[in-house]
């Protein structure tokens, strides 16, 4: 199929950006998205202009590497999967695609279609663990047991993979599920909740010091995560930071 | 210089605590004023740099990716062994141990396998306190599966993302110890030297892959932990930025690197569909617990799947070869990888394969479906239940225990794979050869430590299926965190190291020369065209399969292609900006060299061992007939080669490889 | 405890509280108004209860007073905080792919409905605290018959007013239809996702714009001229 592609063009973080119109001819439907992105650099490079820059790596969904404003939604028009999953059977013959970077104040573009996601790094290093050093001495893993429901529910919380999804797609872009999702998993687990009060204060202190916006409970987030990661995570971190105050 | 592997004295269950009982210690006073520089944030990487940085190092750790969390163990899917014996089938850490060297084909070192058996149960208890939600029973204890190779059920997973969450595990020990500021994270760093003084390591070159920056980092040791070399091949199920660069960079130095022919094909990837592809996607091996691997028995059967004129479901059994099941009856379909692999292989050039490009078998959950409808239809007491109804509920089992990896099939394939068989192949996978290290994980080079992947390990010719979590996880955290201490005991005195010496000088150099000279070299051919054209020498000639004729081919064909680019390879945008094509370039650059290494360390080693096929050494007759043939009298040592400029004249230096507790035997899985 | 309040959540939280409030009194509201229909005579005693009672005019209308405006204000600085944190704005954006109009617009239908309130307080509230608290009349009578029957049925003659008021409550409608179930799960509730509560809140939402919608024409229709 031949397309045509809209896509953010930026040299910098200090440069102006702007929307720039490419052709590809001969797409196969059985190309994931970032292949597309390959043929177009692959032609860009050979006619001596630069190619775009996209953050990208696994190329399985499990990394977070890769964003991509497809259409208008994170990951583009599928569900369940992130931009490297996506594949050109969702598009047709003489389709426009309008490609850009994930939007977020806290997300600055690094370069076309590159951002900065170190936000996410200072919420988790705010309180994203449990403090526990390595030792080989800890007690046996069979110790406490934890039922398989609750084991089930923090592992859903847990498959987040930090890609940003929800901040791109949020109205307000704010990262109450990526932050909902890490306290739920901790939360969830008899070993989180030593410091569970104070993980979910610091984290979401973090959250706000980062410029996010607030949850405004659209839902949008939960149906373009890549990971399907539940919107019961955000309502139980304000659960979490209730009780952590009373 | 003679190969000297540190392996302590003493019986092998032993050998390990006595070891660390007179180790050399360095008190928490003094570690203050040590510094350590990580490269690479995977499993291993990431765990080492938490557990420095908790002993109280002061840790330097490197990232190309935006996070550490994005390391390519994060694709880890199936799970990670232990010797806990929860399941009481007789596991233990000898016949982990055993299970592991047999797997390897009795090319890995005794003494580092027993280590890794030994803290493998620590492993698991160390991640479930640090939140890691592996799969539990109904009990609430913590639920285990089998893989290929073995006979327990000693495989620990959290879903089918075990190894995301073990990175994730790792990754927020890594985050504690950065918001103590014990560890200097550098995202989005390349390191692209290392720079030794006076014959240690002292530290690297990176370049800032955002600002193009090239900078000097300091340490009193250096450990390489970024991973395999899979990428060799242009097309494997690595991340796309994974790459040999650390590892090549620091061989280059002196580090000898150890075995490189002995690569990992995964038997259970999605097949290729054209020409574009730019990687292969893994089906987790936990998948041949359920699935039946078959093609079809007549050749007329094939040709009408491929024209589509039959499904494979309209198969009767009796028109089915399941030929892991006919040629291996005591492990079936859960063979080794490389076994499974060869099988495959045999059937697609048999002329089998059942997809267009005939490279594809069948891997099949109709049976287990069934079986499991059959188990559930009987637990809720549904009497006389339908077809229908059985396959529903055998479904919802299936769906329970391998659900995302079915959904990640459709959303690449199309097909719904609980309705029809799924299609794999071979891929390329894991690299069990790597950076040469003694029992210390020291490379030949003092100070700097190889973990991990990179390193040649402790999976000797073959990795047994979720292994490498282990040993990575078991290298960070339990292993190199005690032997660093008896390298760095010797350095308390030693003061900062300083960057403005003529070492750091000239390391800087040689790098800034490079990156210059593909930014000015202004050639007419893009850097996959080259990583291409290297990727299928590698696969044709040095992959499951090799001989003496094609690896002499490859060698010649491969320093052909890298000589051309030098000449032809370009490179747009400037050096002093974030460059994905500069960093591919300097990427492939190493892997046109590693190749012909590879090659070489192919051609030397005449016998079939592990992954490491050899067309001419395969047993001729008896029941084992067309098995790989070890020859272990003269080749029971690890090749170690010491670069002397080019890869064609490195230097063998071997390793023997004594077996005092575990009997050599022709691995058997029939 | 203040910290709370200040983090993005805790916001969120005051939000919820101040809607639930609201929310109850709309209800109040509306059974008052409900009875306009059914006997001018009861609605005439409710009214005068509800505007002499001291304990409602002293204690529970500042709290009333309070919580519109604490919402109203609350709503705009986090609409602004919001608008800050979004950045750069998307050259296309497919909202309606994975959100409600109406969980999108809370603003709009918020102000919409703020607008509606200006007009209700020109219309009854300011007269109302004009003839008590200016003039002191507190007898809730005009012409020897209690004035609030009356002064209802007054403001529901104009068309122009009516189709306002009617408007109006189609945006009261579209914020509850969002803002219902959403201020549980501010709070931390689940409920707001259980299918139960969320045919409550559809209920909800429809019914009483509906109700009031259907006693300003039944004013409009019936009003003695």
């Amino acid at each position: 199929m031949n397309l045509t592609l809209k896509i953010w063009r930026q040299k910098d973080s200090n440069a102006k950006g702007q929307m720039v119109d490419y052709k590809v001819t001969d797409i196969s439907e059985h190309m994931s998205f970032l292949e597309m992105m390959d043929v177009l650099n692959e032609q860009l490079v050979n006619s001596g202009e630069e190619p775009v820059a996209f953050d990208h790596d696994c190329r399985e969904g499990i990394c977070g590497m890769c964003s991509m404003y497809i259409n208008g939604e994170a990951h583009g028009p599928d569900r369940g999967i992130t931009t490297c999953q996506l594949h050109m059977r969702m598009f047709k013959d003489g389709d426009t695609i309008t490609i850009e970077p994930f939007r977020a104040a806290a997300f600055p573009v690094i370069k076309d279609l590159v951002v900065d996601r170190t936000a996410f790094e200072r919420i988790q290093q705010a309180g994203g663990y449990i403090s526990v050093n390595t030792s080989g001495n800890t007690q046996d893993a069979n110790a406490i047991p934890i039922s398989k429901h609750a084991a089930d529910e923090a592992m859903d919380a847990a498959t987040c993979i930090g890609c940003g999804a929800c901040v791109a797609t949020c109205k307000n872009a704010s990262a109450m599920l990526f932050v909902g999702a890490k306290v739920s998993q901790y939360a969830l687990l008899p070993q989180g909740q030593v410091e569970a009060a104070d993980r979910v204060q610091n984290m979401v202190a973090q959250m706000d010091l980062e410029g996010f916006g607030n949850c405004t409970n659209t839902g949008a987030c939960e149906i373009e995560c890549p990971k399907g990661i539940s919107l019961e995570n955000i309502a139980r971190m304000n659960r979490e930071l209730m009780k952590a105050n009373l | 210089m003679a190969l000297d592997s540190k392996v302590p004295k003493g019986s092998i269950k032993d050998k390990w605590t006595d070891y660390k009982n007179k180790i050399n210690l360095v008190n928490p006073a003094n570690k203050r004023h040590i510094d350590v520089i990580v490269v690479g944030t995977g499993l291993a990487g990431g765990s080492a740099a938490a557990t420095l940085a908790e002993l109280g190092y002061n840790v330097k750790a490197f990232a190309y990716q935006d996070s550490p969390r994005r390391a390519h163990s994060i694709a880890a899917q199936g799970g990670i062994n232990a010797a806990k014996n929860y399941q009481g089938d007789g596991d233990s850490t000898y016949r982990l141990f055993y299970d592991t060297v047999k797997g390897g084909d009795y090319r890995s070192r005794e003494a580092n396998v027993y280590r890794l058996a030994e803290v493998s149960a620590n492993i698991i208890d160390q991640c479930v306190a640090q939140g890691v939600p592996f799969a539990r029973d109904y009990g609430g204890l913590l639920d285990n599966r089998s893989f290929g190779g073995v006979l327990v059920s000693r495989t620990f997973y959290a879903k089918g993302q075990t190894g995301q969450q073990l990175l994730l595990g790792a990754y927020s020990a890594m985050n504690r110890q950065i918001a103590r500021g014990k560890i200097e994270m550098f995202n989005r760093h390349e390191m692209l030297d290392v720079v030794i003084v006076d014959g240690k390591a002292r530290g690297i070159i990176a370049r800032n892959l955002i600002t193009g920056e090239i900078e000097r980092h300091s340490a009193h040791a250096v450990v390489v932990g970024s991973g395999g070399y899979g990428n060799v091949y242009f097309l494997s199920t690595n991340a796309m930025g994974s790459n040999a660069t650390a590892a090549w960079k620091i061989h280059k130095k002196g580090a000898y690197f150890a075995n490189p022919c002995y690569t990992q094909i995964h038997p259970t990837c999605i097949p290729r569909s054209g020409d574009y592809q730019s990687k292969l996607t893994l089906m987790s091996e936990s998948l041949r617990n359920d699935g039946r691997i078959w093609v079809p028995k007549n050749m007329e059967d094939v040709v009408a799947i491929r024209e589509g004129r039959k499904k494979p479901t309209d198969l009767s059994e009796d028109e089915r070869d399941y030929y892991l099941e006919r040629r291996y009856p005591a492990f079936g379909n859960l063979v080794p990888r490389d076994v499974a692999s060869r099988a495959a292989k045999e059937r697609c050039d048999a002329g089998y394969g059942v997809n267009a490009t005939g490279e594809a078998v069948y891997l099949d959950f109709a049976s287990s479906i069934e079986r499991y409808g059959k188990e559930q239809a009987k637990i809720h007491n549904i009497e006389n239940a339908s077809e229908a109804k059985i396959y529903e509920l055998g479904q919802a089992i299936v769906e329970a225990k391998y659900g995302n990896l079915f959904q990640m099939y459709e959303k690449i394939v199309d097909q719904n794979p609980y309705k029809t068989p799924m299609m794999i192949y071979p891929a390329v996978h894991y690299t069990m050869g790597g950076v040469w290290v003694d029992y210390n994980l020291m490379t030949t080079i003092p100070g700097c430590y190889c973990i991990g992947e990179a390193n040649f390990s402790d999976h000797g010719a073959n990795r047994l299926g979720a292994s490498a979590l282990m040993q990575g996880l078991a290298d960070g955290y339990f292993v190199l965190p005690y032997t660093i201490g008896d390298y760095l005991a010797d350095d308390i005195r030693t003061g900062k190291i300083s960057t403005e010496t003529k070492e750091f000088d000239d390391a800087e150099k040689e790098v800034s020369d490079r990156i210059n000279f593909f930014i000015n070299n202004k050639g007419t051919k893009s850097v996959d065209y080259f990583h291409k054209k290297l990727g299928k020498v590698m696969w044709d000639k040095a992959g499951m399969s090799r001989n003496e004729k094609g690896l002499k081919e490859a060698m010649i064909e491969i320093k052909a292609i890298r000589e051309e680019f030098w000449k032809d390879v370009s490179v747009p945008g400037t050096a002093d900006e974030m460059n994905p094509e500069l960093e591919k370039a300097g990427r492939v650059a190493d892997f046109l060299e590693l190749g012909e290494l590879f090659a070489k360390d192919a051609l030397m080693r005449e016998e079939s061992c592990g992954g490491h096929f050899r067309e001419e050494s395969a047993e001729e007759s008896g029941p084992q007939k067309g098995e790989a043939k070890r020859d272990d009298e003269n080749f029971a040592f690890v090749a170690a080669w010491e670069y002397k400029g080019e890869p064609a004249d490195a230097v063998l230096h071997k390793e023997v490889l004594e077996f005092k507790d575990i009997e050599l035997k022709q691995r058997s899985y029939k | 405890m203040s910290g709370f309040f200040k983090s993005s959540i805790g916001r969120k939280v005051a939000m919820a509280l101040s809607a639930f409030f609201l929310m109850f009194f709309l209800l109040q509201h509306f059974a008052i108004n409900l009875l306009s229909v059914f006997s001018a005579d009861a609605f005439n005693e409710v009214s005068h209860f509800m505007g002499t009672n001291p304990l409602i005019q002293y204690a529970l209308q500042p709290v009333l007073i309070f919580g519109v405006v604490f919402h109203f204000v609350m709503g705009f600085v986090l609409e602004l905080k919001n608008k800050k944190a979004q950045g750069v704005s998307y050259a296309r954006n497919n909202g309606a792919a994975n959100s409600s109009w109406m969980s999108r617009n809370m603003i709009w239908s918020g102000v919409a409905i703020l607008a509606f309130i200006i007009l209700h307080f020109i219309d009854f509230w300011f007269p109302e605290i004009n003839t008590k608290f200016i003039e002191g009349d507190w007898s809730g009578m005009h012409d020897g018959q209690f004035r609030y029957y009356h002064e209802l049925q007054e403001k529901f003659v104009s068309p122009v007013r009516v189709g306002a008021y009617v408007l109006a409550f189609v945006f009261l409608m579209l914020h509850l239809l969002h803002g219902f179930t959403s201020a549980f799960q501010s709070m931390g509730s689940t409920a707001g996702r259980k299918k139960v509560l969320q045919n409550i809140g559809k209920i909800y939402s429809i019914i009483i714009p509906l109700g009031f919608v259907i006693i300003a024409i039944y004013h409009h229709l019936n009003h003695n001229h």
